[in-house]
C-alpha cells in the first residue's frame, strides 16, 4: 500500500485536495473565459429535459428549505421579514442556485468557503461528513457581523461534492450597542462576537463549548439559538435534498449540473445584456452623509467625530459582446464608522438589485459574478486595506451608492423602449429603530425595527414607484404587522402613516415611504438611537425627475404624557404630516424635544411615555413634475402622499375644493400657472457655462464646507484618474491642491493602514480588479 | 412575446394594462420593440427630424434633416449639441443653493442640507422643460451621463441600418 498516496489524497470527489480542485477550475476559466472551462455545456445540450428538472428541483427544494426553516425562528426579523437565504454551492464553493429572500448572500458564503480553501482547512481543522461550520467574518467577505452564516458540506459515497449554507440576520451580535447593526464603535473590535469559519459542531450535533460561548456573547441568546436552529434546519434539509437527487438521477448527472449551471448563468447574463441594454459607457455617482461631528453621535475617539461624506462614482461599460465592467474609481476612503463594506459583499449584493432588473429569473448563482468586471480600488471603503474597520452597517451606503446604477441601466432601458423596466433608484432603506435594555419581559433585549424593509420604491417611465412597499437588500421585504412588533419591542404605536412628500417630484413621482409614531412602554434602563441619511438624499431622480425627501430625527423625553393618558388631554398621534409646522411639540409643553437633521445617533436614555418617530424614506421620481397629470397630484394631496403647498411649488398645479375636504383641478389656473413657472424657470436660470465659471471661482477660492473638501480630497488620493478629471472639467491650475493634511479635521488612516493579508499565515481571496 | 403598436403606444403613454404590463416585466423581451417605440415617438414630436434614439422623455439624439448630422435635441427643437458632447454644458441651469430654494420642493427637515448637497435642474432653453436634475455636493463637475455606442446597437445588437451621419 502507498502511503504517501493515500495520505495526498483529497477529499473532493475524484481525489483533488480542495484548493487544487478550485484552482483547476480558476485556472481553466482564465483560460478559456467560460466557467471551470466549459464550452460547451453537456448535460445541458445532451439531455435538456434531465437538466432543467435538476434545476426545477433543487431550486424549490432550497425555496422550500427557506419558507419552513424560518418557522423555526422566533426573531420577528427571519420570521416577519424574511431575513434570511439558503445557497447551494458546488465543491469550489461558488453558487449553483439559491433561495429567495437576503440573496446578497450568494457570494458571501461562498466567499467564506473559499476562504476555508485557500487556508487549507481540508488539512486542519479538517472537513468531514456532518461537520457544521460558523462564520459571519466581514473581513473575508460578509456582509455586517449580524448576518451569521451556517455551512454544512455535502458528501457522496466519502467524498465531497459540494457545500450548503445558510443565513440568518441576527438581532444582536453583542457589539458596543444594542441591535444588529449599531453605530457607536468605530472599528471592528466593536462590532461585536466575530467568527471565523469555526467548526462548531460534528456527527450534526453543535459542540457544547460553541454553544455556551457564543450564548453569553449577544444579548439576545434565545432569538440567536433559534436562528441558528433555523439555519442548520435549513441545511440539513438541502443537504437530504441533494443526496435523494444523486440516488434517484446519479451522481455524473448531478456533478455535471453543479458546475455547468454557473456558466449558465454566465451566458444568461451576457444575453440579457444585449437583450435589454445598449452598448456603451454610462456615468453616475451616489454620495451619503456621515455627520458625525454631531454632540449626540458618542464615538470611543475623537479622530471619528468628524463630518465627512462618503462618495462613490461608477463607470459601466457594455461591450458590443454583452459583457461588461463596473470601475468604482473616484470612491471614498474607508472610515472610522461602521459603513465599510467587503469587495465581495459589494459585488455580490449588486445581484439583489439585478434580480430585480437585469436578471429576474430563478438562475441565480456566481455565474453572474463572473460575466462582470468589477473595479473597486483598494483602500476604499468597498474593499477597504486595513483590518481595525467596522462593518455593522455596510448598507448606509451600500444602498446608496447601488441606486446611481439604477439610473445608469434606466437610461438604456429607455432607448430601447423597455419603459417598464425603469426605474429611478431604490430608497435610502432607513431609518432604523434600533436599541434596547431591558424589555417588558424583563429580560436583556435589543431591538432592531425591520419596518424599513418596506421603503417607497423609485418611480418608473410609466407610473409612479409603490409606496411603503420594498427594500434593496430584500426583494420579499415587508414592514410587518405592528403587533409583532409591539411583542417584540418594549414600544407602543400611536401612529403609522404614509410620509407626505417623501417621495422624490415628477411626471411619476416616487413611491413615498412612511412613519411610525412609537411610545416607549414597560421598558427599564432603555435606550435607542437613529440611523439613516440625513443631510443628503443619496436617491436623485432620473431625467427631470427629484430625489426623494432625505432624513430627520424627532424624539421627545420628559413628555408627561403618563398624566395627559390619565386625565384624557389629547396626545399627539398618527404622523409628523408636516415638520415645517409641528403639532406634536405644542401638545408636550416642557418636554425635551430633538427635531433636527440629525439621522444618526447613538445610544440615547429612553424612559416610559418617551417619543420616537421612526420616518421610513421614500424613492426617486422621474419626468418633469410639470408634465405629471394634474389630478393625480390632487389625488396624492387627498390620499396623503404630498402636502398641499407643494401642488402649486412643484407641480404648478392650482386645486379647486372637491367636497367632502378633497380636493380636485382647476385646469386653467394650472395651465396659467405652469407656463408661468416655465417662464420663470428660463429667467432663474443661466447657461450652463455661465454657471461653472462661478462655480469654478468658488473652488479657487476653497470655498466649501469642511465635509465637501474632506471627501474631494480623500477621492483625490484613491483615486488618480477622478482627480484628472476633476482637475480638466474645472481647468485648475497645477498650484491649487486639495490635500486631506492640510485640512483642520484629523484624517487617521490616510498614510497608514495594514491589511488582513498581511497577517501570518492568512490568504485573502480577491475577487476583484484592484 | 410581441405586442401591438397600440399596446407599445399606451405604454409610452402611460396607460398600459396591468395584464399586459406583467407580460413585458415576465417574459422574454421583444426585439422589434425598438423600431415601433421609435415609430410613435417620431408621430409624436413635434419635428420630422429622425429620431435615432431616445435619451429621455422630452430629449433625443436625432439626424438633422438639413445636414444629416446627428445632434442631441429637446421635445421643444432645441438643438444642443452633438451626439458625443455632454448637453448639459449647453442647457440653462438653476442651482439650489439656499434653504428657501429646497423648501419650495420638501417640507423642512425633509430637504437635503445645501452646505451637503445641492440640487442641479437643467432647462430646455426653449421651452423650460427641466430634462434632468443632478443633486452632488457643490464643486461637482457636471456629469456626461451617457455615451451611447449606437453604431454597434444598431448594426450588432438589432440588425438595423445605421442612419447616415454627416
Amino acid at each position: 500500500m502507498n502511503i504517501a498516496a493515500e495520505t495526498k489524497r483529497g477529499i473532493v470527489r475524484g481525489g483533488e485536495t480542495l484548493k487544487e480542485h478550485r484552482d483547476r477550475l480558476m485556472e481553466a476559466t482564465r483560460r478559456t473565459g467560460h466557467y471551470a472551462g466549459l464550452e460547451k455545456r453537456a448535460l445541458h445540450d445532451s439531455d435538456p429535459i434531465l437538466y432543467n428538472k435538476l434545476f426545477s428541483r433543487l431550486r424549490a427544494g432550497v425555496v422550500d428549505a427557506r419558507e419552513t426553516a424560518k418557522k423555526i425562528a422566533a426573531s420577528p426579523i427571519v420570521e416577519q421579514e424574511g431575513e434570511l437565504c439558503f445557497t447551494l454551492y458546488n465543491a469550489a464553493g461558488d453558487a449553483i442556485l439559491t433561495s429567495t429572500g437576503i440573496i446578497i448572500h450568494v457570494g458571501t458564503m461562498g466567499a467564506a468557503i473559499k476562504y476555508m480553501i485557500e487556508n487549507d482547512w481540508e488539512g486542519n481543522p479538517g472537513i468531514r461528513d456532518k461537520d457544521i461550520f460558523c462564520n459571519n467574518d466581514s473581513l473575508i467577505g460578509n456582509v455586517h457581523p449580524c448576518d451569521i452564516h451556517t455551512i454544512v458540506p455535502i458528501y457522496h459515497g466519502g467524498e465531497l461534492v459540494g457545500w450548503v449554507g445558510g443565513v440568518t440576520h441576527v438581532i444582536d451580535t453583542g457589539a458596543v450597542g444594542p441591535g444588529s447593526m449599531c453605530t457607536g464603535q468605530v472599528q471592528r473590535f466593536g462590532d461585536g462576537y466575530s467568527v471565523t469559519c469555526r467548526k462548531i459542531g460534528e456527527n450534526d450535533t453543535l459542540f457544547r463549548d460553541w454553544l455556551h460561548e457564543s450564548q453569553r456573547m449577544v444579548r439576545t441568546t434565545r432569538y440567536w439559538m433559534l436562528d441558528e436552529r433555523t439555519r442548520v434546519a435549513g441545511c440539513h434539509m438541502i443537504r437530504k435534498l441533494v443526496e435523494e437527487v444523486i440516488a434517484e438521477e446519479g451522481i455524473e448527472a448531478y456533478w455535471e449540473f453543479a458546475y455547468e449551471a454557473v456558466e449558465h448563468g454566465r451566458v444568461g447574463l451576457q444575453n440579457r445584456i444585449k437583450a435589454m441594454t445598449i452598448p456603451g459607457t454610462y456615468r453616475q455617482v451616489g454620495f451619503v452623509d456621515v455627520p458625525y461631528a454631531h454632540e449626540d453621535v458618542r464615538v470611543p475617539s475623537d479622530f471619528a467625530k468628524v463630518d465627512t461624506i462618503m462618495h462613490t462614482p461608477s463607470e459601466m461599460t457594455i461591450r458590443g459582446d454583452g459583457t461588461w465592467r463596473l470601475d468604482f474609481e473616484g470612491s471614498s476612503r474607508w472610515g472610522w464608522h461602521t459603513y465599510n463594506a467587503h469587495q465581495v459583499s459589494f459585488t455580490s449584493g449588486i445581484w439583489v438589485m439585478m434580480t430585480q432588473t437585469l436578471i429576474p429569473t430563478e438562475m441565480i448563482n456566481d455565474g453572474a459574478a463572473y460575466g462582470t468586471e468589477f473595479r473597486l480600488p483598494k483602500g476604499t471603503w468597498m474593499n477597504p486595506d486595513d483590518r481595525r474597520v467596522a462593518f455593522a452597517y455596510s448598507w448606509h451606503f451600500l444602498v446608496s451608492s447601488w441606486t446611481a446604477l439604477w439610473r445608469g441601466l434606466s437610461r438604456s432601458y429607455f432607448g430601447r423602449g423597455y419603459l417598464e423596466e425603469v426605474n429611478a433608484g431604490n430608497a435610502n432603506t432607513s431609518n432604523w429603530l434600533q436599541g434596547g435594555g431591558f424589555n417588558q419581559y424583563d429580560e436583556i433585549h435589543a431591538v432592531n425595527s425591520f419596518e424599513c424593509a418596506a421603503n417607497g420604491v423609485g418611480a418608473s417611465a410609466i407610473a409612479d414607484g409603490i409606496s411603503h412597499a420594498a427594500a434593496i437588500w430584500n426583494p420579499e421585504g415587508d414592514m410587518g404587522d405592528m403587533e409583532i412588533w409591539e411583542l417584540a419591542e418594549p414600544l407602543v404605536y400611536l401612529g403609522r402613516q404614509i410620509k407626505a412628500s417623501s417621495g422624490g417630484a415628477g411626471k411619476y413621482r416616487g413611491g413615498c415611504g412612511f412613519e411610525s409614531l412609537r411610545m416607549v412602554w414597560n421598558a427599564k434602563d432603555w435606550t435607542m438611537f437613529f440611523m439613516g441619511n440625513g443631510h443628503i438624499s443619496s436617491d436623485w431622480g432620473l431625467m427631470g425627475g427629484y430625489p426623494a425627501a432625505s432624513g430627520y430625527r424627532f424624539a421627545a423625553h420628559e413628555t408627561g404624557l403618563e398624566e395627559k393618558i390619565a386625565s384624557g388631554a389629547p396626545v399627539p398621534h398618527g404622523g409628523d404630516t408636516d415638520p415645517e409646522n409641528p403639532v406634536w411639540d405644542g401638545m408636550l409643553e416642557g418636554a425635551r424635544i430633538k427635531r433636527d437633521k440629525q439621522a444618526i445617533t447613538t445610544e440615547e436614555m429612553f424612559r416610559d411615555h418617551d417619543l420616537y418617530l421612526n420616518y421610513m424614506r421614500g424613492g426617486p421620481g422621474f419626468g418633469d413634475p410639470l408634465d405629471r397629470d394634474p389630478q393625480a397630484v390632487a389625488d396624492d394631496v387627498n390620499g396623503g402622499y404630498l402636502l398641499h403647498r407643494f401642488a402649486d411649488s412643484v407641480h404648478g398645479v392650482i386645486l379647486a375644493e372637491a367636497g367632502d375636504g378633497l380636493y380636485g383641478v382647476n385646469e386653467a389656473a394650472t395651465e396659467a400657472r405652469r407656463a408661468a413657472i416655465r417662464k420663470e424657470r428660463l429667467e432663474q436660470s443661466v447657461p450652463t457655462t455661465e454657471w461653472m465659471a462661478k462655480e469654478r471661482e468658488r473652488i479657487l477660492a476653497k470655498d466649501a464646507g469642511l465635509q465637501v473638501q474632506q471627501m474631494f480630497a480623500a477621492s483625490f488620493k484613491l483615486g488618480p484618474r477622478f482627480e484628472v478629471s476633476f482637475r480638466e472639467f474645472w481647468e485648475l491650475p497645477e498650484s491649487w491642491v486639495l490635500d486631506e493634511a492640510d485640512l483642520p479635521i484629523p484624517s487617521y488612516g490616510r498614510e497608514y493602514s495594514m491589511d488582513l493579508s498581511e497577517l501570518p499565515d492568512v490568504r485573502t481571496v480577491e475577487l476583484v480588479e484592484q | 412575446m410581441a405586442y401591438t403598436k397600440a399596446k407599445i403606444r399606451d405604454l409610452v403613454d402611460g396607460k398600459i394594462d396591468r395584464d399586459t404590463l406583467h407580460q413585458m416585466l415576465s417574459t422574454p423581451k421583444d426585439a422589434e420593440r425598438f423600431e415601433m417605440y421609435l415609430e410613435i415617438l417620431q408621430e409624436q414630436v413635434p419635428w420630422d427630424d429622425r429620431i435615432v434614439l431616445p435619451l429621455g422623455p422630452k430629449l433625443f439624439v436625432v439626424q438633422r434633416a438639413m445636414d444629416r448630422k446627428w445632434v442631441i435635441r429637446s421635445w421643444a427643437g432645441y438643438d444642443f449639441c452633438d451626439w458625443q458632447e455632454n448637453w448639459k454644458l449647453h442647457a440653462r441651469i438653476r442651482v439650489r443653493e439656499t434653504p428657501e430654494q429646497m423648501e419650495e420642493l420638501y417640507p423642512r427637515l425633509m430637504a437635503p442640507s445645501t452646505d451637503w448637497q445641492v440640487i442641479r435642474e437643467y432647462f430646455c432653453p426653449l421651452s423650460g422643460d427641466l430634462l434632468d436634475v443632478e443633486a452632488p455636493t457643490p464643486w461637482y463637475p457636471v456629469i456626461h451621463d451617457f455615451e451611447p455606442d449606437i453604431d454597434t446597437f444598431y448594426r450588432d445588437w438589432l440588425g438595423l441600418e445605421i442612419p447616415e451621419r454627416a
